[in-house]
This record gives C-alpha cells, sequence and structure tokens, in this order.
C-alpha cells in the first residue's frame, strides 16, 4: 500500500499549510480534512487513484488564500491583529526598525509634550484640563501612521478634539471649582473614544472593529500595568542605590522621568498590544475567569455592607464617587471577557458566573441610585451629583439589558452576538456623556 | 464537473444560504453532505468551492441560524454535524417567501423574453 503512505503523506502537508493560516483554527482543519477525506475516496470511487483524487479534491477545495480570507472574514476575532496591523502585507516585510524607530519618536513626542505642558501651565489644574490633550495626538498619530488613516478620518478626529481643546482652555471655570474637575476627568473619555476611531482605522461602524478596540483597551491595560511594575522596580533599584552613595535622584524623578516616562509608555504599549497580540490572547481569558469570581465576592460583600449600614442620606460623597468607580470596572471587565470569549462557544458556567456579576453589579447600582436621589432631595443638586447620577443611569441601562440578553444566551433563546452586539452599540453612549460633561456642564453650573 | 455552469460570485452568495438552510431542515448534515445535496439538486450543474461552505456554515451559527456538533464518521474521523434552528426555520421562511417573489418575476420576464413580438398579455400570477 505504497500509494496509501503517499497520500497520508500529503494530506498531512496540506493540514501543515493550512495550519499556519491564523485565520482556520485546529477544529476547522479537522472539519476541512474530514471533507478532503471523504471526496478523496469518492473520487477514487469514480476509478481516479490517489494522487489524481488528491489534487481534484485540493482543487475543489479551493485556493488556500481565497478560503483562508473567508475564515478571516467570519473570524475575525481569530486574527484582528493580522487583519489591522499588516494590511495585504507579507509577513516578514515590514522593516520592524522602521516602526521601532516611528513609536520611539511619538513616544518622546508624547513626553516632550507633557513635559513642556507641565512648564507653561500656570497652575496644575490648567496641567490637569490638558494632559490628555497633549498626549492624544502622540497616540493617534502612532493609528494614523499605522493605518494609512484618509483625510476625511484625520479630519473627524481633529475637529473633536479641537472642539475639546478650546472648550477646556477658553471656559472661564472657578478656580478649584468641580465643573472644572468633572471637565478635566470626562475629557479623556471622549478622546479614548476617538483614538479608538483612528484604532479601528475609521471603520466605526462595524461591531466587529469596536469590539477589537475594547480587546485592545483591555491588552493596553494589562501591558501598561506591566511595564509600569517593571519601570517602577527599575527606578526604586536605582533610587535606592543612588540613596546609598548620597546623591538624590527625587527631583531628576520628578521634572524629567515621570513626565517623560508615564505617557511614552502608553504609547509604548499600544505598540506592544498590536506586535505581541499572541502573547497576551492566552492571558485574556485566564485573568477574566480568576477576576470576575473574585469581582462577584468584592460586590456582594459591598452590597451587604451598603444596605446594613442603613441611612442613605449619610452616605457621603466620596463613597459615592469610589463606587461609580468600582462599578466601571465591573463594566470594564464584563467587556472584556465578552471580547475575549469564543463567540460560537456554547453557554457554559462561566456564562451563568458573568451573569450573576452582572445581577448583583445592578443590584450595587440600584442601591447608588436610591442614595444618589436621596442626597440630590435632601441637599439639592449639584454639578458632581448631576454627573455621577448620569453615569448611574448609563450603567444601570448598559448592564440591565446585557442581563437580560445573557439570560436569554444562558436559556439557549439568543446568541451571544446579541450580547457582543449590545456591547459595542452601546459603547458611544458614554463618549456622549463624558462630551456632555465637558461641554454643557460648566456653563450650566455657572463654571463653579 | 460534467455540465456545472459558471454561476456570478452575487447569485451565488445570495442563494447559498437558502440553499444550506432548506437542506439542512430535511435532515442534519455535515459540510461535504450538504455540498452533494446541493450537487444532486441542481443535477450536478451548480458547483461550489467546496471550503467556501464552511465559513458561511460558521457565519450561519454565529447568527444562530444553525447548529453543530462534533460526532464521528463510520471511518472514526471527527466530524462536525450541522442542524438548523428554529430561528433558522425562521429565516428560512422569510427567505423562501422573498425568493418566490423574485422567482416568479423572473419566471415572467424570461416568459416574455421568449416571445418575439412582445403581445403583452395578462400575466399568470395575477389571478
Amino acid at each position: 500500500m505504497e500509494l496509501r503512505a503517499e497520500l497520508e503523506e500529503q494530506i498531512e502537508q496540506w493540514r501543515g499549510y493550512v495550519r499556519r493560516r491564523q485565520a482556520i483554527s485546529t477544529a476547522d482543519v479537522d472539519e476541512l480534512e474530514d471533507h478532503l477525506r471523504e471526496q478523496i475516496s469518492d473520487l477514487a470511487a469514480t476509478g481516479l487513484d490517489d494522487e489524481e483524487a488528491f489534487l481534484v479534491a485540493i482543487r475543489r477545495m479551493g485556493s488556500l488564500d481565497a478560503v483562508s480570507r473567508e475564515f478571516a472574514h467570519e473570524h475575525s476575532d481569530r486574527l484582528w491583529k493580522q487583519l489591522v496591523v499588516a494590511p495585504e502585507m507579507p509577513a516578514d516585510g515590514t522593516p520592524s526598525w522602521r516602526e521601532l524607530a516611528v513609536v520611539v519618536a511619538l513616544a518622546v513626542g508624547a513626553g516632550a509634550a507633557v513635559k513642556t505642558g507641565y512648564d507653561l501651565a500656570g497652575d496644575e489644574a490648567a496641567f490637569l484640563r490638558n494632559v490628555s490633550l497633549l498626549v492624544f495626538p502622540f497616540l493617534a498619530g502612532y493609528f494614523a501612521w499605522k493605518r494609512r488613516l484618509t483625510a476625511p478620518v484625520v479630519a473627524t478626529l481633529l475637529v473633536p478634539f479641537a472642539v475639546l481643546a478650546v472648550v477646556l482652555n477658553v471656559y472661564p471655570f472657578e478656580p478649584g471649582g468641580s465643573t472644572e474637575l468633572l471637565a478635566a476627568l470626562h475629557a479623556p473619555v471622549v478622546l479614548w473614544l476617538l483614538a479608538g476611531v483612528a484604532y479601528v482605522g475609521g471603520a466605526w461602524r462595524s461591531d466587529a472593529r469596536r469590539m477589537d478596540f475594547v480587546r485592545f483597551t483591555g491588552e493596553l491595560a494589562i501591558y501598561y500595568t506591566l511595564l509600569a511594575l517593571g519601570g517602577g522596580v527599575l527606578v526604586g533599584l536605582t533610587a535606592g542605590v543612588l540613596q546609598i552613595v548620597d546623591v538624590d535622584v527625587e527631583p531628576v524623578l520628578e521634572s524629567w522621568i515621570m513626565p517623560f516616562a508615564v505617557p511614552g509608555a502608553l504609547v509604548v504599549a499600544a505598540w506592544l498590544v498590536e506586535a505581541k497580540q499572541n502573547v497576551v490572547e492566552n492571558i485574556a481569558p485566564v485573568l477574566t475567569r480568576v477576576f470576575t469570581p473574585l469581582t462577584v465576592i468584592m460586590l456582594l460583600t459591598l452590597l451587604v455592607v451598603l444596605v446594613t449600614a442603613g441611612g442613605f442620606a449619610t452616605v457621603d460623597r466620596e463613597l459615592l464617587i469610589l463606587m461609580d468607580a468600582v462599578l466601571v470596572l465591573v463594566l470594564a471587565l464584563l467587556l472584556y471577557s465578552i471580547s475575549a470569549r469564543d463567540s460560537l462557544a456554547p453557554p457554559g458556567f462561566f456564562d451563568a458566573l458573568q451573569l450573576i456579576l452582572v445581577g448583583t453589579a445592578l443590584a450595587v447600582d440600584a442601591v447608588m441610585l436610591a442614595a444618589m436621589l436621596t442626597r440630590i432631595a435632601e441637599f439639592g443638586t449639584s454639578p458632581n451629583k448631576i454627573a455621577a447620577l448620569g453615569l448611574n443611569l448609563l450603567l444601570l441601562v448598559h448592564l440591565a439589558w446585557a442581563a437580560w440578553l445573557s439570560a436569554g444566551f444562558l436559556r439557549g433563546r439568543r446568541t451571544f452576538v446579541a450580547l457582543e452586539r449590545w456591547q459595542t452599540r452601546y459603547l458611544p453612549v458614554y463618549g456622549l456623556w463624558a462630551a456632555v460633561v465637558v461641554i454643557v456642564f460648566p456653563p450650566l453650573f455657572d463654571w463653579v | 464537473m460534467s455540465g456545472a455552469i459558471r454561476i456570478d460570485k452575487d447569485l451565488v452568495a445570495a442563494s447559498a444560504t437558502p440553499l444550506v438552510l432548506g437542506i439542512l431542515a430535511e435532515e442534519e448534515l455535515h459540510g461535504y453532505a450538504i455540498l452533494k445535496r446541493v450537487a444532486e439538486l441542481s443535477s450536478g450543474r451548480m458547483q461550489w468551492t467546496d471550503g467556501m461552505i464552511y465559513p458561511l456554515l460558521h457565519r450561519l451559527e454565529r447568527n444562530g441560524l444553525v447548529s453543530s456538533s462534533w460526532g464521528s464518521s463510520e471511518a472514526g474521523r471527527r466530524r462536525k454535524h450541522y442542524a438548523i434552528t428554529a430561528a433558522g426555520k425562521e429565516a428560512l421562511a422569510e427567505r423562501h417567501e422573498q425568493w418566490s417573489v423574485v422567482a416568479d418575476a423572473l419566471g415572467q420576464v424570461w416568459q416574455a423574453a421568449q416571445r418575439p413580438t412582445g403581445i403583452a398579455r395578462p400575466a399568470q400570477g395575477w389571478a
């Protein structure tokens, strides 16, 4: 049976070729191989020899490039990096030193911008308002370079950026007022979504690309944390050694290292996420699986404490702000784990756990809303309260519908895609709200 | 390959979904068997690029129109079977309606084209 062995070898070789396509998973290769073998045996039954049958079957399968492109189209999550990073370029075609040079230049540029801004800004508040504006062009610039953005897309980025820059610097904010702080806090949200438009190369209407951006955001947070940890250890050790020999690094650290390292690391992290996607791809599902149950425990604890503490009016403002941060964190975790999940997998234990997470978050959100309304009823409105209330309502709608969809998915009534789409379609709402807080709140509340 | 005619890419794309759904509505099948059924139904005149059916099936699955399960073939290989879901049946009914309209209109066009005199007669579908 020499021919058989030869055929097996050919099929094995073909498998190897197909396996190298990132868009085609192992299970898909099994499916295709089963197809190929059946086709070969059917053809052999009509009188072709193994060699001929193999060739005909391969030809009928279609060109590997075309088929793998179709797979890529359908399973963009499997190779979102390859799709967006190297538009029709050979895998090893780009000189990586050029990209590295661009990244380093942009990172240094971001650092220089922040440093100059810090030195030029009269007071801390002015710097705080502008810091995100200073970093944004370099991050967006990287994506603009990488995706070769068209002029209309660049214009859609520049116009809101300019509006923000003008608003943040022309509005006559009361010094130390809360509208100023709110504007400074919400501007980065708007800018981040704008960076998202740059990231997806202007295809912001596409749900799949939006999900890519969610993924990117999660990975970026991980990489940034890793860089910060590594940098912290390095700086700490250096400072420790220098202190022993009586050299004080604090001034250098404050006025040079931090202004350059913090924004620079953001650009570098963005590049790392782009370049080293595969490494983190394996971490992401693990991380979400570890933190989802832990977050459920945290939320339940908070819920019990909040409810048993009683007297919502006494709940102070700081607690409400912290709780808002907790809910935003929960939402980020939810988005990230949805983005890391294979949308074809059937509902499982983890999906149930996620529904519990959303359910507890909803309960916490409801308690928070009650506390806020009580506070507002008692002490009247303030920019802080309205901003927090607005965010809470947005979160409530987001989580409630997510819970509804995920319950439907668990019972097999809905697809996971419906849940995914809800997340990606709702995202811009946060950007709009942040824009309202930056642009409408200050005049509405008389700049206080 | 005998008798296969080249069918325009857009037409294949448009007809593939209802064909696959319709075939799966009869019975649960794996990809290769679906293609064989397509060839059978068209007496071998319609042939797709085999590899393309899988991304299509995966898309239908993602949209909840079909469901899949792994089984094994007679030879003991891993084999993925597809079955139509309730949503798939709904979608099929919807497509059926759309295609009936198209086919009906086209049928009249073909008939009219065969009559060079071009005398208008009441169309059959307008009873």
